[in-house]
């Protein structure tokens, strides 16, 4: 974690978040006796959100919050532009601790540095598309032209272009999103906080809205913040994932170390219907050629098919019905590893089979 | 049957007497007393009050009668104009002198209605920012708006004496509160979220306040504001009695000749007025959703008379067609 802090534009570190009058009690309490969630509830009746989160992300990274509802992820979010305050533990912005700022200056990061898209859109529906998206310009007191030129250039990259003089509930539910979107990018903010944004969205918008978000996302290089209940969703955009239950962030990695090493059974459960033919590659599943050839003895190398370490289950079942032969990884004309049917059938299933030989 | 002074378990309050009315009375004592101070200040307020009586009567009726059946049409469409419009040929019929009482009843109540929201906006808002505010203020006005208005007639005439300015001040005493209410219950009732999208946009306390809140409550305040007019409208006749004139004081009057005919058109009277306020008022409470989002300039007369000046040219420059065009090039 320390390694990565510098180049962080988000970090935690030991967030707690305790709803409740006798916070600071229940926190001492969980702290010193290690009380769990139910006995805070009933003896100090408070209700925890998150505990203890610790997370930074990268410039420019996507980090997906994966968790079902009330898992604490909505009010994880929150404390990075401080719409909610922690109970102990820091967050930093770009090095800058936001729980030190003054309200003016907090006021500023979160119309010019933070851009957030909300669950339910949060469209203020007395105002035109253009006078949402210009909001947060519109109370840092730009002029009308300089706001009206940016809000217009985040309206068309969100394509909604025409639309500027509607109003809010003359859209559809995704257009609607994707005002939100607009108003999310319109002050450029280096910051995007997504909370659920396409959820409550039906299943084909949502996708169209996932591939708009990412396709603008590859373009803009901001550091994103993704909140979502969708493993799949998560798995499609996140560059990193979390997982949360419980107010506890069990597990953080890359979606391939989520589903190829689940932390525990509460996260095994989750991905166990997650196809890994897309995600998991071959660099991860092969045994090294060397173990295999002690093993089964030598190889011909020329008869049997080459992979990319890179390449993905699924291309790699393309190679393996055409042939009886394992598969070689290559890098370079360099033979690393083979992957054998048994092997390549055991990683489709979530198992690695080459780890117990490395153990 | 038993002494004064004998003290009965079972009937306790007949023989204990802790003085409060005439402790009470105290307050009238206050209020003369006090008689020289207020003087000045109610010479102001009743300087406004009569130039907004004389400046309606000096409006020719017939003027009169067709710039409230305009501000009807701007305010509430073409159907309520209509309604208006015949309310008040209607009025002026009633009596030779309706229409002139009428025009100093409207000057007290316009005049008690700005007061009413001058006071009651802010303290609605408060209301609304602060439950502890709100938790006091709440038993106030229930002793406002339950309160017989006779009770509180007497204080206000000893401190105020007797006129438009006392009229005024009973007049608010009795419709504020609903007001009040109304603007707490819409500022209350705005959606959290879009106030928690505002505040992670950046917006401070005074903006979110002016951009988000009152525009969203502003139907819901409107409600307040018909409300306190039809309830200045009801105390016109106790108003009366402490010499504010008007179609209270016809009214008042008959009563005291038993001359039936007269209360019977200054009643009427009354009643067509409050249905007139009270359909222009509830035209501006509409919410823009049920005026199809457009601008209140873009209809009614208003919206006609801009159509007719300005007319093709306007058509063609529609701020957003140009922009998506200079955008795109």
């Amino acid at each position: 974690m320390t390694e990565q802090s510098e180049d962080a534009v988000i970090r935690c570190e030991g967030v707690w978040k305790i709803f409740g009058k006798r916070a600071n009690e229940a926190h001492e309490a969980i702290r010193k006796k290690g009380l769990t969630k139910d006995e805070i509830r009933d003896q100090y009746d408070c209700v925890i959100g998150v505990q203890d989160a610790s997370f930074s992300v990268r410039r420019g990274e996507i980090f997906c919050i994966m968790g079902l509802s009330g898992s604490g992820k909505s009010t994880l979010i929150r404390h990075i532009n401080r719409l909610i305050e922690p109970t102990t533990g820091s967050i930093f912005i770009e090095g800058q601790n936001i729980n030190d700022v003054s309200q003016k200056e907090l006021r500023r990061l979160r119309a010019e540095k933070i851009g957030m898209v909300f669950q339910n859109m949060a469209l203020m529906p007395h105002r035109t598309v253009l006078e949402n998206v210009a909001f947060s310009q519109e109370v840092r007191g730009h002029d009308a032209g300089e706001r009206t030129r940016n809000a217009l250039r985040a309206i068309e990259a969100v394509e909604l272009n025409g639309w500027e003089t509607k109003y809010p509930d003359e859209l559809s539910g995704g257009m609607q999103q994707r005002v939100g979107l607009a108003r999310a990018i319109a002050a450029d903010p280096s910051i995007l906080l997504m909370d659920e944004p396409f959820s409550a969205l039906d299943p084909l918008i949502r996708r169209q809205l996932q591939d708009k978000f990412m396709s603008l996302s590859a373009e803009m290089k901001k550091t994103t913040l993704f909140i979502t209940h969708d493993l799949d969703e998560a798995i499609r955009i996140g560059d990193r994932i979390a997982i949360m239950k419980d107010g506890v962030l069990v597990q953080i990695g890359t979606p391939e170390d989520i589903v190829m090493n689940p932390a525990d059974e509460y996260v095994a459960d989750f991905v166990a219907g997650i196809s890994k033919l897309e995600l998991v590659s071959a660099a991860r599943i092969m045994e090294p050629l060397d173990a295999y050839t002690q093993r089964r003895g030598p190889l011909d190398i020329d008869t049997c098919p080459e992979a990319h370490p890179d390449h993905s289950l699924d291309q790699l079942v393309d190679l393996s019905v055409s042939t009886q032969h394992p598969i070689i990884v290559k890098i370079d004309g360099k033979s690393l590893g083979v992957v054998t049917k048994n092997a390549l059938l055991r990683g489709i299933k979530g198992e690695m089979p080459s780890t117990e030989q490395a153990a | 049957m038993a002494d004064e002074k004998t003290f009965n378990i079972l009937d306790p309050f007949s023989s204990v007497d802790l003085g409060i009315a005439d402790s009470a009375d105290g307050i009238k004592q206050w209020a003369i007393s006090n008689r020289d101070i207020i003087q000045p200040i109610k010479a102001v307020f009743n300087d406004i009050v009569v130039a907004i009586d004389t400046a309606l009567n000096a409006v020719p009726p017939v003027i009169m009668l067709i710039l409230i059946t305009l501000i009807a049409w701007q305010a509430a469409g073409r159907r309520t104009a209509i309604v208006v419009g015949a309310c008040l040929v209607a009025l002026g019929f009633l009596d030779p002198n309706a229409w002139s009482l009428a025009m100093t009843t409207l000057a007290i109540v316009i005049s008690a209605v700005i007061a009413c929201f001058i006071i009651g906006l802010p303290l609605g808002i408060l209301a609304a920012k602060n439950d502890t505010f709100e938790k006091i203020l709440r038993p106030v006005l229930d002793l406002m708006q339950t309160i017989p208005a006779f009770v509180y007639l007497v204080p206000v005439v000893m401190l105020v004496g007797i006129g438009n300015v006392s009229g005024v001040i009973v007049t608010i005493i009795f419709a504020l509160p609903p007001l009040i209410r109304l603007t707490s219950l819409g500022i209350r009732g705005v959606n959290p979220s879009v106030v928690e999208a505002a505040r992670a946009f950046g917006a401070n306390p005074r903006q979110i306040l002016l951009k988000v809140e009152l525009p969203l409550a502003t139907p819901t305040i409107l409600a307040g504001v018909n409300q306190t007019i039809m309830l200045s409208l009801s105390m016109v006749v106790i108003a009366s009695m402490i010499s504010v004139k008007g179609l209270g004081n016809e009214v008042l009057r008959a009563m005291g000749r038993l001359d039936a005919g007269k209360a019977i058109v200054g009643g009427l009277g009354i009643v067509i007025l409050a249905i007139v306020l009270d359909r222009i008022s509830q035209g501006m409470g509409q919410s823009g959703r049920e005026r199809g989002h457009r601008h209140w300039w873009q209809g009614g007369p208003v919206g006609l008379f801009l159509r007719m000046t300005q007319g093709k040219n306007k058509n063609e420059t529609t701020p957003p067609r140009t922009s998506k065009t200079s955008a795109e090039s």
